[in-house]
C-alpha cells in the first residue's frame, strides 16, 4: 500500500516536471522497470552502463543478451540497488532508486527475486531451510512458512527433494531451488542472471519452462543470458547490450500465449532435444535451421 | 519475540557449524582475559608499592642538643609554613629513642640502645611530609639556604637530613616502574583487542556468502547483525568464563597460601577479586559483540 501511495506521488511529481503529458496516460501504471539515459561508472572509471534507456511493462518476459562485460550484471546490480547510477534514471514500478534512502533497500529486494548461475545456495541448510530463509528475512510467521515451503517446492518439481542439501542436488535441482527461494515471496519482478549458464540444454529447457510458468503467474521476468538458442526459441523481447550500451531492443517476435507445457514441447523439439535425457548427460543439440 | 528465538538459534548454529573459527575465538578470548587478570592486579599493586614507599620520603630535621622545646616547637611553625609541606611530625628526644629502639632494636647495634643507662643524646626533631616526594629538594632549601652566610630559617636548626641520594634513587626507579607498567598494559589492551577483532573478521570471513544472501533476499542491516552480535556475545561470555575459572582456581592454589606465609602477597592484592572478574567478564563481552556488529560493517554496504 505504501509502495502504492509513494508511486503515485512520484508520478505526479514526474508530470510536473515533464509539463503537460497527455493526461490520458496518468492513470495507467508505471511500467515494472524504467531505465532513463541510466550510466552507471564503476569506481576506477569504467563505465559500465552508458545512458541506457528502455521500459519493460509489467508481465513482460524479456531477454538481455550480450558478451561478457557488456554491462548485463551490472544492470542486475543496479536494479536491486547495489550500484548506484551515476546519472539518470533507475526507476522500479515507478520508484527512482537513487533516491531511495538506504534503509529500505532490503524492502525493494524482498519485491524482487533474484536467482544467480551459480545458485548462491546456503550449503549446510536443506532445500526446505535455503527456501524458507527467504520468508524469514521478511519476518513471516512460522505457519505461513509452513505453508508456502511446500507449496513453492511443489512448483518448482522438487517437492521429494525437500530435506535433501544443496550438494546431493545436480546443477538443474539447485538451480529449481534457488528460484523457488526467489519466487516464494511471489515478487512482481525476478531478475534471473545467466540461469542456465551451468546447465546442459535439456536441463536450460525445464528451468527456462519453469521461468515461463512463474511469468504466466503475472510476475514480470527478465533473464539475462549467453544461451543466443534459447532465446531465439522463446521468441521473446531482446535487450541486446554491448560495451554498456543498448544496441538492440527487438520487440517481442509473433508468438501467441501458450501454456507451459506446449511451450516446453515447442522449444525441445525446436532445440532438437528430445524428452527422457537424464539430467547431467551431454547433449549435442542438432544444428536445426535457425530461420523457425 | 520471534526475530529474538530466530537470532539466537541463527548464533547458536552458526557456532556449532563453524566449531573451529569459534573454538579460536574463544581460546583468544580466554587468553587476553587471562593475561588482563594477571596483569592488572600486578600492575595495581607494584604501584601501590611504589605510592607508598614514595610517601615514606620525607626530611628530617635536626635541633641542636641544647634547643628547648619551645624553640623546636617555634621551628616547627615556621617550616609548617613553608609552600608545599604537607604536615610536620614533631619529635621529642623521647619519642625518638623509642623510633630508634623499633627500628635497629633487635640489631646488633641495637643492643647497644639499652646500654644508654637512661641519658638520652637524642635532639629534638621534626620530620616533614611534603605534598609531593619531587618537591623534597625544594622544601630543603627553604629551610636550610645554600650558600656561606645563609642562615636557617631557625637558629634552632642544626641540620637537615634527607637521605636525598636514597631519595633521588627511589624516586627514579619508581617513576621508571610506573611508566614501564603503564606501556606495557596499553600494549596489552592493544594486542588483545587487535586479536579479538582479527578472529572474529576470520569467522566473518568465512560466511561472507551467507551474508550476501541474506543481503539478496532483503535482509536489513540489524537483521543480519544480530545473530553475529549474539555470536560474539556467547564467544566472549564463554571465553571470559573459562579464563576467570583458571583465574580463581590459580588465586586458590597458589596465591592464598603464600598469602597466609608471606604478608608482603596479602598487602599486593589490592584489587578485589569480584570486582576484578565483574570488569573482565564485561569487558571481554562488549569487546566481543561490538567486534563482531562493527566487522560485519564491511560486508554490508550497500
Amino acid at each position: 500500500m505504501a509502495l502504492l501511495r509513494t508511486r503515485r506521488r512520484r508520478n505526479r511529481a514526474r508530470e510536473g516536471r515533464t509539463r503537460g503529458d497527455d493526461a490520458a496516460e496518468r492513470p495507467r501504471r508505471p511500467p515494472i522497470v524504467e531505465l532513463r539515459d541510466a550510466t552507471v561508472v564503476y569506481p576506477g572509471g569504467h563505465v559500465a552502463l552508458e545512458r541506457v534507456s528502455f521500459e519493460i511493462a509489467r508481465g513482460e518476459f524479456v531477454f538481455v543478451v550480450g558478451p561478457t562485460g557488456c554491462g548485463k550484471s551490472t544492470l542486475i546490480r543496479t536494479l536491486i540497488g547495489e550500484v548506484r547510477p551515476a546519472s539518470g534514471e533507475v526507476l522500479i514500478a515507478g520508484h527512482d532508486i537513487d533516491r531511495l534512502r538506504k534503509r529500505r533497500i532490503p524492502h525493494l529486494r524482498r519485491r524482487i527475486g533474484t536467482v544467480f548461475q551459480d545458485f548462491k545456495l546456503l550449503p549446510n541448510r536443506t532445500v526446505y531451510d535455503n527456501v524458507a530463509y527467504t520468508l524469514k528475512v521478511t519476518g513471516e510467521r512460522r505457519s505461513e512458512i509452513r505453508r508456502k515451503v511446500p507449496e513453492i517446492l511443489r512448483l518448482v518439481g522438487l517437492q521429494g527433494k525437500v530435506h535433501n542439501y544443496p550438494d546431493q542436488l545436480s546443477g538443474g535441482e539447485q538451480q529449481r531451488v534457488s528460484i523457488a527461494r526467489a519466487f516464494v515471496n511471489h515478487p512482481p519482478l525476478l531478475l534471473a542472471d545467466e540461469p542456465t549458464g551451468n546447465l546442459d540444454p535439456e536441463t536450460s529447457i525445464g528451468i527456462m519452462q519453469l521461468l515461463y510458468r512463474i511469468n504466466r503467474t503475472g510476475t514480470t521476468v527478465l533473464v539475462v543470458t549467453h544461451d543466443r538458442e534459447m532465446v531465439d526459441k522463446m521468441r521473446r523481447r531482446v535487450l541486446a547490450l554491448n560495451e554498456g550500451r543498448l544496441v538492440r531492443d527487438q520487440a517481442a517476435a509473433t508468438y501467441h500465449e501458450e501454456s507451459t507445457s506446449e511451450f516446453g514441447v515447442r522449444v525441445r523439439a525446436e532445440m532438437g532435444v528430445g524428452e527422457g535425457h537424464t539430467n547431467g548427460e551431454p547433449i549435442e543439440p542438432t544444428a536445426s535451421a535457425p530461420g523457425s | 519475540m520471534r526475530r529474538i528465538f530466530f537470532f539466537i538459534a541463527e548464533a547458536f548454529r552458526a557456532l556449532r557449524r563453524s566449531a573451529s573459527p569459534s573454538l579460536a575465538a574463544i581460546v583468544t578470548v580466554v587468553m587476553t582475559t587471562l593475561l588482563l587478570g594477571v596483569f592488572i592486579p600486578v600492575i595495581r599493586a607494584s604501584s601501590t608499592t611504589t605510592e607508598n614507599v614514595q610517601s615514606q620520603l620525607a626530611l628530617y630535621v635536626y635541633m641542636y642538643p641544647d634547643a628547648t622545646k619551645k624553640q623546636a616547637q617555634a621551628a616547627e611553625k615556621r617550616i609548617n609554613k613553608i609552600h608545599r609541606v604537607k604536615n610536620t611530625d614533631f619529635v621529642s628526644p623521647n619519642e625518638g629513642l623509642n623510633r630508634l629502639r623499633e627500628n635497629i632494636g633487635k640489631s646488633e647495634i641495637g643492643k647497644g640502645i639499652t646500654q644508654l643507662q637512661g641519658k638520652n643524646p637524642l635532639p629534638y626533631s621534626v620530620v616533614v611530609h611534603p605534598d609531593d616526594p619531587n618537591d623534597l629538594p625544594a622544601i630543603q632549601r627553604a629551610i636550610t639556604p645554600p650558600g656561606k652566610h645563609a642562615k636557617p630559617i631557625s637558629p634552632a636548626i642544626q641540620e637537615v637530613n634527607s637521605g636525598q641520594k636514597a631519595a633521588q634513587a627511589i624516586r627514579t626507579v619508581t617513576n621508571a616502574v610506573k611508566v614501564m607498567l603503564t606501556v606495557i598494559a596499553a600494549l596489552l589492551l592493544i594486542v588483545s583487542l587487535l586479536l579479538i577483532a582479527n578472529t572474529i573478521r576470520l569467522s566473518i570471513y568465512a560466511r561472507r556468502r551467507e551474508v550476501e544472501v541474506m543481503r539478496l533476499v532483503g535482509a536489513t542491516n540489524w537483521f543480519i547483525r544480530w545473530p553475529f552480535v549474539i555470536e560474539g556475545l556467547v564467544v566472549g561470555l564463554t571465553g571470559a568464563a573459562i579464563a576467570v575459572g583458571m583465574l580463581w582456581i590459580g588465586k586458590v592454589t597458589i596465591i592464598d597460601p603464600l598469602a597466609e606465609n608471606f604478608a608482603l602477597i596479602d598487602n599486593f592484592s589490592t584489587v578485589g577479586f569480584v570486582p576484578l572478574i565483574i570488569v573482565l567478564l564485561a569487558a571481554s563481552i562488549v569487546v566481543s559483540a561490538l567486534g563482531s556488529g562493527i566487522t560485519l560493517r564491511r560486508f554490508l554496504r550497500v
